[in-house]
């Protein structure tokens, strides 16, 4: 440990501390992890081709990706105007609102899909209202959409919250008084502010939505090549016993998330310098 | 800036001259209509969800509710779920006490790449995280048919729901402390060390009350996903009744068996536990005097 060390320090504990953090991370997450890759390593090309191009699984791939961006999509507008509304002004029951908003966080996700679905279907509270208007939401794409939303939504509203509290009034301040009218103001100033945070919190939803299970199986309906995602079609092939299969496809999935999570943390850097930089030279 | 005004007049302008005041704040119907979206978004998706949960556990009566609760398959999922906490909180607390440390009081090389390495399971799907364990310890896995030759049971029994639910939150902790003790520096604990105190007292009587909000707050959130946890569980689990039913599975399987009004009452349960979680995380933050953060 000695050899690690970059500063001496009289605080006790070093050695004891980063041994146990540095094994434990190792025997819980590292190797468990590590076994997954050794796993798909075993199985021959084709074999690994055959699992992860089967038009099921592209099916699988494909609406995953697609109700994740319009979930995200959709929390990225929604969650810009929650932000901004409790942020910016004050109404009875703020408090509330506010400490809400981590709902989807905090309720298991196994409620939160039975109770969409109960919902959205065509006898629920919401579903007897949209079967009429030839919407079908439950055991459809769009249901799927909708459990995403539910899931992804705190991501956005609480990386977009924290920059919209810290914005100066200087700034709108002077494009006022430069003359821009309150539209303007908010293209030209405040959203070139604002969209590093909508863009991280709209990855993270997105990240988040890919590999998300409880809330979405439930309202899905699970139909291969229709309505099955990703994270199903592998607990289906892992029911049946297609080891092979299920390690394939978690491990393009699992590779696509630490992609996406290198991006995010990538991005945030080159945010935080890019702020940094505007800081210095002004 | 098409319409920039004429030269201000700044002897004659009042402290918050009438353009400026409409440019920083929103004309009243603009605020009306946001708020009034933004409040019907929010109770669409939040609001209606979770008044849904306690309606339909209600729905066929206070006997079916109470019968539901007090079932013995349900009170096995209970003691479960309990036990998957008690053993997942502390050991996950200990290890983000450890890590944050090692992170926060000293310097290393290779210490952002073990930081980014923490957040991992945050990155995995909670399917993935259960299927590795399958893959390591069942009965066609790497070690699992030389670990059930000798009587182990790991998957398909407690100690991979176990496994898996402690894998899952292992960044909790973790992740609250070690900004927070960076953030805090070590001068007060070399001030300590220098007076005499020896590493564990440091720790107890400097380190750890200055940092007790942080690592309550960190606890919480670990209990609320220890016990909602699905996905990864519901791979490893096997789905045994009485055995290996956590109370999200419990809540799973009575709805697949149409007994929705149970499913709900059993889902009521881990609701109280979301809402309290969320006050309780509230509060902390108001103690702490700071804005709510995402996960």
């Amino acid at each position: 440990m000695g050899l690690l060390r970059t500063r001496r320090s009289v605080l006790p504990g070093f050695g004891l501390t980063l041994g146990f953090t540095v094994i434990y991370l190792s025997l819980l997450i590292l190797i468990p992890l590590a076994g997954l890759f050794v796993k798909s390593a075993s199985l021959t090309g084709a074999e690994f081709l055959a699992a992860v191009g089967s038009p099921r699984a592209l099916a699988a791939y494909r609406l995953s990706f697609g109700a994740s961006f319009a979930a995200a999509a959709t929390n990225a507008g929604f969650g810009l105007l929650v932000a901004w509304v409790l942020v910016r002004y004050r109404f009875p029951g703020r408090g509330v609102v506010d400490a809400l908003v981590d709902l989807p966080f905090a309720l298991p996700t196994a409620v939160a899909g039975i109770t969409l679905t109960t919902l959205l279907a065509k006898n629920g509270w919401l579903g007897r209202y949209l079967e009429p208007l030839g919407i079908s939401v439950a055991y459809t794409p769009l249901g799927i959409t909708v459990a995403l939303v539910f899931i992804g939504l705190p991501f956005v509203v609480r990386t977009v919250q924290p920059v919209l509290q810290d914005l100066e009034p200087e700034l709108e301040e002077a494009a006022a008084s430069l003359g821009a009218n309150r539209f303007e103001t908010f293209r030209r100033v405040l959203f070139p502010t604002l969209w590093p945070a909508l863009v991280t919190g709209f990855a993270l939803a997105f990240a988040r939505s890919l590999g998300e299970y409880g809330s979405v199986v439930f309202i899905s309906g699970n139909m291969p090549m229709k309505t099955e995602i990703a994270p199903l079609l592998i607990v289906t092939q892992l029911e049946q016993y297609e080891y092979g299969a299920a390690t394939a496809i978690a491990a393009v999935l699992l590779v696509l998330s630490f992609v996406l999570l290198l991006g995010i943390n990538a991005f945030q850097r080159y945010g935080t310098r890019r702020l940094a930089g505007a800081g210095t030279s002004s | 800036m098409t319409s920039a005004p004429a030269q201000p007049d700044w002897t004659l302008a009042p402290a918050t001259p009438p353009r400026a005041t409409s440019a920083i704040t929103d004309p009243p119907w603009v605020r009306v209509l946001l708020i009034g979206v933004a409040l019907a978004f929010l109770g669409l998706f939040l609001v209606l969800p979770l008044v849904t949960v306690f309606a339909q556990a209600f729905s066929k009566g206070i006997g079916v509710y109470v019968d539901a609760i007090t079932d013995p398959m349900a009170l096995a999922a209970m003691r479960l779920t309990l036990l998957v906490a008690a053993v997942s909180v502390p050991i996950n607390a200990v290890f983000g006490i450890a890590a944050a440390w090692a992170i926060a009081k000293f310097e290393f090389r290779g210490k952002s790449l073990l930081i980014a390495l923490i957040d991992l399971p945050f990155a995995v799907s909670p399917v993935v995280s259960g299927l590795i364990f399958v893959l390591l310890f069942g009965a066609q896995g790497l070690v699992g048919p030389w670990l059930i030759e000798h009587g182990v049971r790991i998957i398909f029994a407690v100690p991979g729901i176990l496994l898996a639910t402690t894998f899952i939150t292992f960044p909790f902790v973790a992740r609250e402390l070690i900004p927070l003790m960076q953030e805090q520096g070590t001068d007060e604990e070399e001030a300590a060390v220098s007076l005499g105190a020896s590493g564990f007292q440091v720790f107890r009587r400097v380190t750890l009350p200055n940092v007790s909000l942080g690592l309550l707050y960190g606890i919480v959130l670990l209990n609320a996903r220890a016990m909602g946890e699905f996905g990864a569980v519901s791979v490893v689990s096997g789905h045994i009744r009485g055995q290996t039913n956590t109370m999200p599975l419990h809540v799973e399987i009575l709805y697949n068996e149409y007994q929705g009004a149970a499913a709900f009452a059993v889902a009521s349960l881990l609701a109280l536990l979301a809402v309290v979680t969320l006050i309780v995380k509230r509060g902390l933050e108001w103690r702490m005097g700071r804005a709510s953060r995402a996960i």
